[in-house]
């Protein structure tokens, strides 16, 4: 694991003076889904690793009332990896990799409020890692697109990939390949336009919904 | 996942902060909040204080500084509502961020979409 305190020579890539914006996306998938590797390839700086502490009391409770347990229950900490793009002289949009299953949730409701919308990263020989992300991200309410994340192995169709992650019709479904920088690129733009369309869809509710399918 | 010296233990980082862990101030530091020095490192100042002047003198989010002190992200932050309490650091809060069930501002969507396109 990269440490996050051994900065290559030279340091730092630093914002612009005038940066005053910061925006979360966040790409959940489960271990070996490509995560980091997609925050890697489109991150201006190699992608950094950080953690939280938190008490198992904390789960479930909003912000940082629940830290005072600190001092009388073990506290736990979890890591999670970040890149980050500059967007223009006032945006800068930051990418957090977060493990998707079940005991790290507690980390995402604290951590990642307010976040644009999120990208579920599809590894196909680990399909059940993507149903609890999936199922929380439709409970919560959070806008998301799934990525399949093609390392060559045995093909599935969109379609058959729709049906076994039992995903809504109108939920965007894209093929990537994580380690191509065009390609994360692209799948970060379906998620962008995908919240676009919900927005204009919230806006004049009297339209019908628009069924989304990306292009491979 | 776990470093040596500081996951086995994670209650002492609480030293750091004086067993405090809240910020002091009224304020809350989102992850991606970008933090500016308002002053330079003063002698005698802790030295995590020092090092964030250094760090943000240009715009730095909260996460990057907390990755690159090694500190989890809630010690980090109450180390920053101190050094804002002070006056020492300013801070640049997302504009998008207000509600977690509200969708961004078309606006900010455009500006995002032209930002990604344009890599």
């Amino acid at each position: 694991m990269d440490s996050a305190t051994s900065e290559p020579p030279g340091g730092r890539a630093e914002l612009a003076a005038g940066a005053d914006n910061g925006l979360k996306i966040v790409i959940v998938g489960g271990f070996g889904a490509g995560k980091t590797t997609l925050v890697r390839s489109v991150s201006e700086i190699r992608p950094l690793n950080t953690e939280e502490t938190m008490t198992q009391a904390g789960r479930g409770v909003d912000e940082l009332a629940d830290l005072d347990g600190v001092r009388g229950k073990t506290s736990t900490t979890v890591a999670f990896d970040f890149g980050r793009i500059t967007l223009d002289a006032r945006n800068v949009l930051y990418l957090f990799g977060a493990p998707g299953q079940e005991r790290f949730w507690f980390l995402w409701d604290r951590l990642f409020s307010g976040t644009l919308g999120a990208v579920v990263l599809v590894d196909t020989r680990r399909l059940a890692d993507s149903w609890y992300a999936i199922d929380r991200l439709e409970q919560h309410g959070t806008p998301f697109i799934v990525a399949h994340n093609d390392f060559g192995g045995p093909p599935h169709t969109l379609e058959q990939l729709r049906e076994a992650l039992d995903l809504d019709p109108e939920v965007p479904l894209v093929r990537c390949d994580a380690r191509d920088r065009e390609s994360s690129k692209n799948v970060l733009i379906a998620l962008v336009e995908h919240l676009r369309t919900l927005y204009a869809r919230q806006t004049s509710p009297s339209s019908p919904p628009v069924p989304q399918e990306a292009a491979p | 996942m776990s470093r040596p010296g500081r996951d086995d233990a994670p209650d002492r980082l609480y030293t750091l902060t004086g067993g405090r862990s809240r910020p002091a101030a009224d304020v809350s530091f989102d992850l991606v909040s970008l933090v500016v020095a308002e002053s330079d490192p003063a002698p005698g100042m802790p030295s995590e204080h020092a090092a964030i002047l250094r760090m943000c003198a240009r715009p730095t989010a909260v996460v990057e500084v907390a990755a690159e002190l090694g500190l989890p992200v809630s010690i980090v932050r109450v180390l920053l509502s101190d050094l804002l309490v002070q006056g020492r650091i300013g801070a640049r809060h997302p504009r998008s961020a207000a509600s977690p069930h509200r969708l961004p501002d078309p606006d900010i969507l455009e500006q995002v979409l032209v930002g990604l396109r344009n890599l």
